[in-house]
């Protein structure tokens, strides 16, 4: 069953065209990777899937429903969550309050409830703060519950963006460049942990660079180049599409 | 930045003429003394002048030394505040119960002109306290925030004077009215965002003293409108001014305890994240427009509050009441206390009541006091007295 249909995408900023009429689907439970080389599209392709840019023309489907013209948060009760490339943290919240405000979508209590307190705002905020201990362990990040999100470490904020994108309970993770910038080590974690994602029968897909994480995690791989899709296959056939080989290292002459 | 590049560029910056000038202790005595200038004619400016020049050249000189200090200085300024909290904490309960006491008991030892201004003082606590939750909390600058105050005295004040409504029943319906004009505010602003979501609140400000200045039939213009009566419970008339302090601070502590429980909820955490970002707190799932809209509102509903408050003290209201400076006021309490700090506000808002009354003894200097008071708050602690971190 497919769990995200993308028909014919297109974006184009004035003159410029972002995506040129990509189309794909993503089997529900499996990772997928997008490559490509910079400014092939892929942040923008994230950004139509998730509402926060229109695309010019085309049509999404998650789970038959169409989500083209959705509003971001409509998307995200959806099912479709996602991290940022350059890590977008609620800096100024505490770490479990990041992630307690990411189930805002799952959660219902009003104003009236909250002025006056009664059992089932009791009731709702320990299970929002106790999801969000079990998110943080998740994420391998529970010891810092209380520390102020700008304070952790470069590691451990993108891992905090993963556990606030759990915390939306989403069916589809969109995780842009998980471990641009991290070491070895980090990486490998970081792959562990995204397998572990799918562990629990969320479907991802990956916008990276590491050639590493790609080939080693994914099942199905799209690639970009200037907006179009060029190659779409398991790693195997990726690393020997000779289109692909072209676009990140140039013609033979 | 690397401490090599940072020192470059300040080598670069230090080259220009114009920063040299600007920079020169000549400059800065010149500068001071023309500000001086309407006070003290040409002579007391020139005296200051001297005065500064040799100033600012010893100060130069001693500039080495002053760094260190001006670094010790903050960071001590940050141990109080941290101390002082620690031990807020510990005895929080006990000095609350304590304050609770001293302001009941207010009224029996104070003079009625300390009362007055203590009844103010509430009345700018819950203004803040709404101006807090657009501008602290959601991080929507908001610089008209007068104008649903005025709307909600001038509610009450034409609902009583001219449909004879008692206090409690105008209450609402004044309340009320600002908080659906905090929405229609919204509207058109919350597609813009920070320095042009201000411009538009601070038009809306204006437009709405101007309608009140102008719309002569039903306001009476600049002559206001008076004649307005004190609440009534049940039947004791709240005119004495010690009654109507009860009355005043039955409403701030109403306001906090729900302020605060707001806060601490899941709508408080959705409109710091807005804040925050925008963007992130959208793809989490916060519909962001919804929320600014609600804060607005949310906080057009306290104002609403205190204008109607404020008009049944007076029992007398005119557009000279609400004007931007009006708006820069409280604007002013909620970062002097600290952005998104309840207690915070509530020091910055009586300060800024007192402090005034208080250096009436200094008349002319008094604003030139608290000017540069507030230069240097936001030198030494940017983020407010009572602020975060």
């Amino acid at each position: 069953m497919y769990l995200l249909e993308v028909r014919d995408i297109t974006k184009h900023f004035g003159g410029i065209r972002a995506l040129e009429e990509v189309r794909f689907r993503v089997k529900e439970g499996s990772i997928m990777s997008i490559i490509g080389p910079n400014g092939a599209g892929k942040t923008t392709l994230f950004n139509c899937l998730t509402g926060i840019t229109k695309t010019t023309k085309g049509n999404i489907f998650f789970l038959d429903t169409e989500i083209t013209a959705l509003k971001p948060h409509n998307i995200v009760r959806l099912g479709i969550a996602r991290t940022f490339q350059n890590i977008r943290l609620f800096k100024e919240m505490s770490v479990i309050e990041n992630v307690m405000v990411s189930q805002h979508c799952r959660t219902g209590s009003g104003l009236v409830a909250s002025v006056l307190r009664n059992n089932v705002f009791k009731q709702e905020e320990k299970t929002i703060r106790e999801k969000a201990l079990e998110y943080l362990e998740l994420s391998g990040i529970e010891d810092f519950a209380e520390v102020t999100a700008a304070n952790l470490s470069y590691g451990s904020q993108k891992r905090l963006e993963i556990a606030r994108v759990i915390a939306t309970e989403p069916r589809l993770i969109l995780l842009d460049e998980p471990t641009a910038g991290m070491n070895p080590q980090e990486t490998l974690e970081m792959m562990g942990l995204i397998k572990n994602l799918q562990g629990l029968g969320k479907t991802i897909i990956l916008i990276e660079h590491d050639m590493k994480v790609v080939m080693g995690i994914s099942e199905n791989i799209v690639v970009l180049d200037h907006g179009v899709k060029i190659a779409e296959g398991t790693p195997e056939d990726i690393r020997k599409n000779p289109l692909v080989i072209e676009a990140y290292l140039g013609k033979e002459h | 930045m690397t401490e090599g590049r940072r020192q470059k560029a300040e080598g670069r910056k230090g080259d220009s003429p114009i920063h040299r000038f600007t920079h020169s202790p000549f400059f800065i005595a010149l500068w001071f003394a023309m500000l001086f200038l309407p006070f003290k004619g040409i002579e007391g400016a020139f005296v200051l002048f001297v005065v500064l020049l040799t100033t600012v050249f010893i100060l130069r000189f001693l500039a080495g030394y002053i760094r260190p200090l001006k670094k010790r200085l903050q960071d001590a300024g940050t141990l109080i505040i941290q101390n002082a909290k620690c031990k807020m904490q510990n005895i929080g309960a006990k000095s609350l119960i304590f304050l609770l006491i001293l302001l009941l008991c207010l009224p029996f030892f104070a003079k009625d002109y300390f009362i007055d201004i203590a009844i103010l003082s509430g009345i700018y606590i819950i203004l803040a306290q709404g101006l807090n939750i657009v501008v602290g909390l959601a991080g929507l600058l908001n610089l008209g925030f007068v104008a649903f105050y005025a709307i909600g005295a001038y509610s009450y004040a034409l609902l009583n004077t001219k449909l004879g409504l008692g206090f409690w029943t105008a209450l609402p319906a004044s309340v009320l009215f600002s908080t659906v004009l905090g929405f229609v505010l919204a509207f058109p602003a919350l597609r813009l965002r920070g320095d042009y979501l201000a411009i538009v609140t601070l038009g809306f400000g204006e437009i709405v003293r101007l309608v009140l200045n102008n719309w002569d039939s039903l306001t009476k213009g600049p002559n206001g409108i008076g004649g307005i009566q004190r609440p009534y419970l049940s039947d004791i008339p709240l005119g004495k001014l010690s009654y109507y302090y009860y009355f005043i601070l039955l409403f701030v502590i109403l306001t906090i305890f729900v302020v605060r429980r707001v806060y601490s909820s899941r709508i408080g955490r959705a409109w710091v994240a807005i804040r925050e970002d925008e963007i992130a707190s959208s793809s989490i799932g916060i519909d962001t427009t919804a929320y600014k809209l609600y804060s607005f509102a949310f906080g057009a509903f306290w104002a609403g509050v205190a204008g109607t408050l404020f008009a049944a003290k007076m029992q007398f209201v005119s557009p000279e009441s609400f004007t931007f400076m009006e708006s820069v006021l409280i604007l002013c309490m909620v970062i002097l206390g600290g952005l998104g700090s309840i207690p915070g506000v509530i020091f910055g808002s009586v300060i800024l009541v007192m402090l005034p009354e208080m250096l009436r003894e200094i008349q002319l200097y008094r604003m030139l006091a608290l000017g540069s008071g507030l230069v240097l708050l936001m030198i030494f602690r940017p983020q407010g007295l009572l602020g975060r971190r």
